[in-house]
């Protein structure tokens, strides 16, 4: 294993400062197209309105499509699993949050 | 190298069916997935889990392994006897990366061999022909203090970074980077470091370097999204005749105004104290009444002069 020691680095924050193409999360997903409409129409993404060519996803959706990515090869679940699935670990985050600051 | 029993790792028996062995696969994937569980070693079992499976899922790698017999036990050195391997048909077909970004322990590479260059990222749908000619992106996950969010400032960082080495095989590397966190970064959100991934093919571009940030508890505050809670403890009288206290805050001490009648729990909150996010997060005080000991005879006088001078039931919600 080897170490590697670099200077200091300069980021930016991916979810404020991004807006994604098809495209886009289609690269930094390494899957086709076509995967990502079936994520937007299982309702696990959410793009803006009109056709595939023209939707644009917040920064937000490339953890969460990275997330459903893994979900589906790890756990061998199908997409509306994957759906709900995602949709049970946000409640459990809000939930947890809500614990967290003592309940409210 | 240390022997692992696959069987133990899966809780099942010696003898278990293909489909006992599924089953328990499936059952522990979904405890141990790392974006599922919370256990503290979380990823580090669904790794041990996924090298388990990918032997004992295979007829000819379990057998191969079945052979080693019941060998030396757990965690005792190990290695493999000479004429390991022969007759079975498996090495250089490399694991299918059943764990996703499969990166095998010594001693699972020492029988299989490492996963092959074609294993890699097991969920790949065949990547669009456009990034051909860039490197990989390489994503990552840190523990930040919260200090860096509210103040921002360079944090050093050891990232294990998956690879593909000069034989094709997939190795992990530790990356040591010090990186500039952006202040007002929020748990969940991702720093990118563009050109900071896999190297880049040739005439190509490199990768990219994602760092998803998660954050220690911090001593005084909890976060929830970009707001923050800090509990605010304060004296009876503090908390029934009204007062002006010192508070903490991430910017600096700050001289609070407590509304007379307030009880434990009352929630103050500061706008826009919390983290300085792009929107930034509010800060809210939650009161809690501290009482003082009553150790001594004037302690315990004025405690006394209190119940005389207050009819207070503190159980009348009670009904006694």
């Amino acid at each position: 294993m080897r170490t590697v020691v670099e200077g200091t680095l300069s980021g930016e924050i991916f979810e404020e400062h991004t807006v994604l193409s098809v495209d886009d999360l289609c690269r930094l997903c390494a899957v086709e197209r076509a995967y990502i409409v079936e994520l937007v129409d299982e309702g696990v993404l959410r793009a803006t309105q009109g056709d595939a060519r023209g939707w644009h996803f917040p920064g937000a959706a490339l953890r969460r499509a990275r997330i459903a990515l893994r979900l589906q090869r790890d756990l061998e679940l199908n997409l509306p699993g994957v759906a709900l699935a995602l949709e049970l670990m946000e409640e459990l985050e809000r939930l947890r949050g809500e614990l967290r600051v003592g309940g409210r | 190298m240390e022997f692992k029993d696959y069987y133990q790792v899966m809780g099942v028996a010696r003898d278990a069916t293909e489909a006992q062995i599924k089953h328990a696969y499936r059952r522990l994937a979904r405890k141990y997935h790392p974006d599922v569980s919370k256990e503290k070693d979380a990823e580090a079992r669904f790794k041990e889990l996924g090298e388990a499976y990918e032997v004992l899922k295979s007829p000819e790698k379990r057998a191969a392994y079945d052979q080693l017999g019941q060998g030396p036990r757990p965690g005792e050195n190990f290695k493999p006897p000479p004429d390991w391997g022969s007759g079975f048909e498996f090495s250089g077909a490399g694991p299918s990366g059943t764990a996703g970004g499969a990166d095998y322990s010594d001693f699972f590479e020492s029988l299989f061999g490492g996963a092959a260059g074609g294993a890699r990222r097991g969920g790949r749908r065949g990547a669009p022909g456009s990034d051909a000619d860039r490197g990989e992106d390489h994503h990552a996950k840190v523990l930040l203090d919260l200090d860096a969010a509210l103040q921002g400032g360079s944090r050093q960082m050891t990232l294990r970074i998956p690879e593909i080495d000069a034989e094709g095989r997939l190795v992990s590397r530790d990356r040591t980077l010090n990186v500039q966190v952006p202040k007002g970064i929020l748990p969940g959100q991702t720093i990118r470091l563009a050109g900071r991934g896999g190297a880049a093919p040739a005439g190509g571009k490199p990768g990219d370097l994602f760092i998803e940030v998660e954050f220690e508890p911090h001593p005084l505050y909890k976060i929830d999204g970009s707001d923050l809670y800090l509990d605010l403890p304060i004296a009876p009288w503090e908390a029934a005749l009204g007062a002006t206290v010192k508070t903490p805050t991430p910017s600096g001490i700050v001289e609070l105004k407590i509304p007379p009648g307030s009880h434990a729990g009352s929630k103050l909150r500061l706008k826009s104290r919390g983290l300085p996010a792009a929107k930034p997060g509010d800060l809210y005080v939650v009161l809690t009444i501290a009482l003082p000991a009553a150790t001594d005879e004037k302690s315990k006088e004025a405690y006394r002069a209190m119940a005389a001078a207050l009819p207070f039931n503190p159980r009348s919600r009670l009904g006694v």
